[in-house]
Formats: C-alpha cells, structure tokens, sequence
C-alpha cells in the first residue's frame, strides 16, 4: 500500500464533508487525514486527503469521488513535486528540571512554544508528518501529555494553480 | 463546508460555466409571487413533469393544495410510498422520461429508500420529493422527522435539501437534469414545510448551478479507432449488450453494428429488448441463468465489446476466470464503471449511441484497409452449442402445471409490444428467459438490487406512462404479497394492467437453492399459498376490484390469457396455480466459474472438449 495526497476542489455547500467521508468508508478505505479550508474563491473548499491504497482502488475511489455532484476537480499531489505540511500542537511535562533540555529540542525543530506552565510547555510545530513524528519521539522521553494534530495541507509547487482551471 | 449558510453573494457570476438547460423551454416571465409550494407545483409543471404517484401527509401537505389546481401534473395516490417509487421507476423506464414520487418526512420518506435504492442500481431517472420538517425543528427529533438525505446520500445520484423557497425552481431544474443526463439516477429533493409555506417569487427557467457536473457524451476519436481496429481483427468477437443502448436509445444503432460487422450479441438482464430476440445472431442472455449459448460465448471469446454494461457478478460468475482468453473494449457514458470489475484493454467513456455510431464508421474504415476475418468457425462453434443446449423445460412429474409454460404462452399470445414486468426470482428468469423481446422498453424488472414486490407498482408506472400498451406483471406469489396493495389504486385510477402471479407456493428461488446446495431441507420457503389457499389471489383481486382468474392445468392456460385480454376496464389478476418444483436452468452457481455452468441438474457441456 501506498500513501497518496488528494487535493479534492468542492463546492463549499452543506452536506459535502459527508458524501466524502461516505465514499471512502463504503468501500472500505481509511482516511488517514483530512483537511478543509477555504479557498481564493468564496464558493470552493479544498479537502487535502490522505490515504493508504493500492494504485487499482484509488483509481476506482478517485473515479467515485469525481461522480460526485459537488465534487469539481481531484488532483494528486506528488510528494515531490508539492509541499505538504501539518500543523501539531503538544503538550510535554517540563519542570524546571527538564525544561532546558525540552526547549533545546523545539529549537532543534525549528518549534516553538505557545505557553508554558511550571510543569509543562506547550510547544506548536509544522512540516511534514516525518518531521513530526521525529520530533515527538524525541519529545517522548520527557512525557507527552496531550497531543492534537491538523490534517495535512498540500500545494503543488511551482507557479501553477489547480483551481484556476477548475472554476472557469 | 459545514455551514449551511454561505452561497455565492447576489449579483455574483456563477461559478460553472454555462450549464445545460432543462429540455422543455416553457416561456420565461417576470418573477410572480406565490407560496414555496406554488412554486413547486410551477416547477414541476415547468419542467414537464406529467404524473406524480404519492401519499401526502403532515409536512408535504402545502404541496397538495396547489397540485389539485394543477392539470398538467396527474397526482396518483397510491397506497403505500414504495408503491410510488417503483411505480415512478416503471414510468421511466417504459418511457425513457423522468419518474416523480412524493412523499411526507419521515415514514413516508424512508419507505422510499428500496426504490430509490432500486434505482440508483438500475440507473433509472427518478426524482422524489420529499416533506422535511420545518426549518426551525430540524434536528430535534421532532414528529415524523428523518434526515433523508443523509439515509439516501449513497443510494441516489445526488440529494437537495431546500432551505429557501428562493431555490426551489433551481433545486427542481437540477434535479431533472441530473437524473436523466450523463448516467441517469434517483434525485432526492427535501423541502421543509415553513419552505414550502413561505412566500417567494417563481421564475423560470432558473439558472443551473453544477459546476462539478459534466458528464461525457462524446466519446474519444482515438479509442474508438483502437476498438475498431481489435473489432476488425478478432476472431472470436462478442458484442455483451447492457442495459446503457436501452438507455442511450441506442437499438438502431447496435443493429447496424451488429449487422455490420457479423459479430454475437448477447443481452444481459437489464438490456433485454435492446436487440431483437428474433434475430439469428442474437445468443441470448449471459449471466447466472443465461443461456449456455451466450455464457460460452463471452468464456470463449477473444474480444468482449462491453456497450453500457458493467461486468455485474452475476453475469461474470467468477471473475477471475471470466472469459479469460478476451480482450475487453468497455464503452459506458459512467468513467467508474470502465475496469472497475475487469481491466479494459479500451476505454471508451460517453453516450452508447454516439459510441456505436462512431464505432460503426470506424469498423468500416478499417475494413477498408484490413481484410475482413471470417467469422463463420466461430458461428459453428457457437450454432453447435446453441443447438444442443436451447433453452427449455420439462414438465413436472407430479402433473402440476409447469410454470415455465405459462409463462411461456403469455409471451406467444399477448401482442407484439406488450410490456411486461417482473418481480425477483424464479418467475423473473423464466419471464426473461421464455418470453420473446423485440424492441427496447418492452421488458422492466428490477436487476441490481433485486427488489421483490417489483411488478406490480413497475406495472402500473408503465401503464400509466404508455396507457396504449398493454402491461403484464409477470410476477410471484411471495413478491406479489410484498406490494399487491396497488391494485386498489390501479383499479380507482383506471390503470388495467394484467398481473400473472407464478403461485408455487413458495418463495421458489430461494428453494431451489435449499433443493441443490442445502440438502433439500426447506427452511422458511413454503408460504402456505397452496396448502392453505392463504390468500386466495383470485378472492384478493375481487376484493381489490379487479377481476380474478385461474388456471390449475395446461388446457386452462391459453383460455385464461384470452379471458384477461379482453378484460380491459379494470386490472386482472391470474392465479396460475404451478408445481413447486420447478427450477430455473441452466445456472452457473454462485461463487463458482461461467465454464461450470449446468444446462441442467448435473449437466454440464464441459466447455473444453470441442477444442
């Protein structure tokens, strides 16, 4: 199984999130992360899509998705050619024992804390979900107390926009 | 996404680029004021919509004060909302124009959900329109509320919910629209009540709103090519017809192709009609209960040409070892259909009679440059199998009337055209295997979803639809009690239609297959319909105001189709008491390959030794 990002361009109407998290759960495929924003025009969302399938059903999910009325334009995102990030927030025990050693590692990530308690800092990191995951397994030893992760965000590289195509 | 409330500000260009208008251009006006409802009922009429079969109830009910003015749009009530969806669907399919069903929240709206279902599998146009509760209840569980749209989000092609009166001409536009272009299917509109009460202004027509929507009719000049060029060079060709040329209109076509090029057709279930029964080149139907001329066929074919079909199960058998030495070229107006089940070697995606026209060209221009392959070691290979596996049935040893038979003489003495329906089982194989189709929308049945209860409210959608055309319900005894409560509303609206029920007694497929894979042990398939008489169809039609009929043994058959024939100021109803025992052959078992089918018990002509 291979991991694919699917930018899904919709219509920004009630009831859309749905009929697309219906399709992948009818035929039996996990979402391994979702996001949805706004786009440059008022009535399109984009949904950023993360999957695990083989290349034969993800044709057939794509073909699916695309039959959907609200759905205007599917585009997969290489990762090479696209940068992807998330956004993780976490919240680390981190007396003042500790606490050096725990900001020296955010810095090493390029994170920051966003607040700080005397047991603990929360501290807010983006990039890619390798990069997140190394960071909270360096984090881990400290003791990780609450976690929250956004889907991921993915844009294809380079000057061209696949919505400018998709709303003429 | 999530929120309900933002849509494009006044004034704002859509979106979309200029969609499709609704086909019937009624003369547009200055913008009239009236109620949500009033404006439905404009819609409907807008949109030439000539028959609603409904129920009203609580949250609808704004809807039926205007449609009782209306006197473009028919409202038939019927006596239970399946009823009304099957009955649309039968409207549809008998005259290639979108079905409408109407229906309260709740209740009302759910027992819609088996023929939208039905529907959606059989891509037939629909349109429901259900009540919703009003805007201000919306979940709180109010009385007789139901998220509708969520129930029916996978089983239709698409769903509304109306929030402003403001949007229901559109909402209606787009619903036709979607339901009978591209791959037709069910469109659910919801409409609140406090919507359909409020005051708005109605114009039309209403400007369409799909910028995700643009199906493809024109097929690729390319693929067509590359399937004219395997078309031209194969040796063992199949022509595997579906239910998509029906849909497409596309029987004049197919028939030049197939003349054309001299190649076999098969008709699946749902295309049956599609080609002319009659014709020499003409093998049948493939499937489960196809004939074993059509399944050996497509097993020993070395190209497949797949026109609006998609490769069902229960056509393939099992497919890792469906026609296994072919090549597939797959045409289907639906993208997700092509390789879906079976790789295509060529894709074709659009409209199957624009693919067949543009097929038969092509194959012509090839031919030009390629020598035609001769076609005739195929014909003798497929003649022989013909001839020494016909269809056909043996008469029960207990003497009871065969069933097949009957069936067999409603085909031969009913007139060229006559439309016949089916429910689900032994009956419907029998019906679309004995009965001789000859032209497209002569035969309705209910093939994806394989809903009992079809035939009846099928019926009366068609008889409706074609009032002309005689209309025969083939159907069973157990599916004839799921919804025989329409012939009540057959015999008040004036609809004649003719229904056959198969009465074995039994819930017969279901007991062949206790008879060949559960040791003979009948569990829960004998439905009391013979030993008790429990109902006596004959005392049931006559209650329902119909006439009732019956035949016990051969000498009665033919005399009783003649009786139900002249009978043509209310329904008939035939009770065509049959032995129980018959079975429905030759079947390839399910699970099992499309070389293993049985002709009959036992029988199999072992494909592989006359090769």
């Amino acid at each position: 199984m291979t991991r694919h990002t699917l930018s899904v361009l919709v219509e920004d109407k009630p009831g859309v999130l749905a009929r697309v998290a219906g399709l992948f759960s009818r035929r039996g495929f996990n979402i391994e992360s979702l996001a949805v924003g706004r786009t440059e025009h008022p009535d399109i969302s984009r949904m950023t899509i993360v999957v695990s399938v083989e290349e034969l059903p993800l044709e057939q999910v794509t073909k699916q998705l695309n039959k959907l009325i609200n759905v205007i334009k599917i585009v997969e995102l290489e990762p090479a050619a696209s940068v992807q990030r998330q956004l993780l927030l976490v919240k680390v025990r981190a007396d003042a024992t500790v606490r050096s050693q725990v900001l020296e590692t955010v810095q090493l990530f390029r994170a920051k804390v966003v607040d700080v308690s005397p047991e603990a800092v929360t501290v807010e990191a983006t990039g890619t979900s390798e990069k997140l995951d190394a960071l909270l397994r360096m984090l881990e030893p400290y003791g990780l107390r609450e976690i929250v992760q956004s889907g991921m965000v993915a844009i294809g590289r380079g000057a061209r926009s696949i919505t400018a195509t998709a709303v003429r | 996404m999530t929120s309900a409330t933002s849509r494009p500000a006044p004034g704002e260009p859509p979106s979309s680029r200029p969609g499709p208008r609704p086909k019937p251009a009624p003369p547009s006006g200055a913008p009239v004021r009236m109620t949500g409802a009033q404006s439905l009922v404009r819609s409907l009429e807008a949109v030439g919509c000539e028959v609603v079969f409904g129920i009203p109830g609580g949250t609808i009910l704004p809807a039926y004060d205007p449609l009782l003015d209306s006197t473009k749009v028919r409202h038939i009530l019927v006596r239970h909302e399946q009823g009304a969806g099957h009955a649309a669907t039968g409207y549809a399919q008998a005259t290639g124009k979108v079905g409408v069903c109407m229906a309260t929240s709740g209740p009302g709206a759910t027992n819609l959900v088996t023929p939208l279902a039905d529907a959606n599998m059989d891509s037939v146009p629909v349109v429901a329109i259900t009540g919703q509760q009003s805007r201000p209840l919306i979940g709180t569980d109010a009385f007789q509320e139901a998220d509708i749209c969520g129930i029916t989000m996978p089983i239709t092609k698409h769903n509304f919910l109306v929030i402003d009166a403001a949007d229901i001409p559109r909402a209606i536009a787009e619903a036709f629209h979607l339901a009978s272009t591209g791959r037709p299917g069910p469109v659910l509109v919801d409409i609140p009540k406090d919507v359909l009460q409020e005051m708005t202004s109605f114009s039309w027509p209403p400007e369409m709103r799909l910028p995700g929507y643009r199906p493809t009719t024109r097929p690729h000049g390319k693929q067509v090519r590359e399937a004219a060029k395997l078309i031209a060079s194969a040796r063992r060709p199949v022509l595997y017809v579906g239910g998509g040329v029906i849909k497409a209109e596309a029987s004049a076509e197919l028939l030049e192709l197939a003349e054309s090029t001299g190649i076999p057709v098969v008709t699946t279930l749902m295309a049956r009609g599609a080609f002319p029964d009659s014709h020499p080149q003409h093998m049948g139907m493939p499937g489960m209960h196809g004939t074993v001329g059509a399944v050996a066929a497509m097993q020993k074919s070395d190209l497949l040409v797949a026109l609006g079909a998609r490769f069902d199960d229960r056509v393939t058998g099992q497919l890792g070892s469906f026609a296994p030495d072919a090549q597939i070229v797959h045409a289907d107006i639906d993208p997700a259909e092509i390789s879906k089940n079976r790789r295509a070697d060529v894709p074709i995606v659009g409209d199957c009679k624009e693919i067949i026209s543009e097929l038969i060209d092509a194959v012509r221009a090839e031919r030009e440059n390629v020598a035609a392959v001769d076609l005739t070691p195929w014909w003798n290979q497929l003649n022989a199998l013909r001839e020494t596996f016909p269809l056909g049935y043996d008469w029960p040893e207990d003497g009871t009337l065969s069933p097949q038979y009957a069936i067999e003489r409603i085909g031969v003495l009913t007139p060229p055209g006559t439309l016949f329906t089916a429910g689900v089982g032994q009956h419907q194989m029998w019906a679309a295997q004995f009965v001789k189709y000859e032209t497209p929308r002569t035969w309705i049945n209910s093939g994806g979803l394989g809903t009992m209860g079809y035939a009846v409210p099928a019926a009366m959608g068609a008889k409706a639809g074609v009032p002309d055309v005689q209309v025969w319900a083939i159907d069973g005894d157990g599916c004839f009690q799921m919804t025989n409560q329409e012939l009540a509303t057959c015999a008040i609206e004036g609809i004649p239609i003719k229904v056959a029920v198969i009465n074995n007694g039994n819930l017969g497929m279901v007991r062949q297959w206790q008879t060949l894979f559960y040791g003979e042990r009948y569990s829960s398939t004998d439905l009391g319909t013979h030993k008790h008489r429990i109902p006596d169809f004959k005392l049931l039609a006559e209650a329902y105001g119909c006439a009732g009929l019956r035949a016990e043994s051969r000498e009665e058959v033919d005399a009783v189709i003649q009786k139900a024939m002249e009978i043509n100021d209310r329904p008939v109803v035939i009770d065509f008491v049959v032995g129980k025992d018959a079975q429905v052959w030759p079947m390839v078992a399910a699970g099992t390959g499309n070389s293993e089918i049985m002709a009959a018990r036992g029988i199999r002509p072992l494909f592989d030794e006359d090769e």
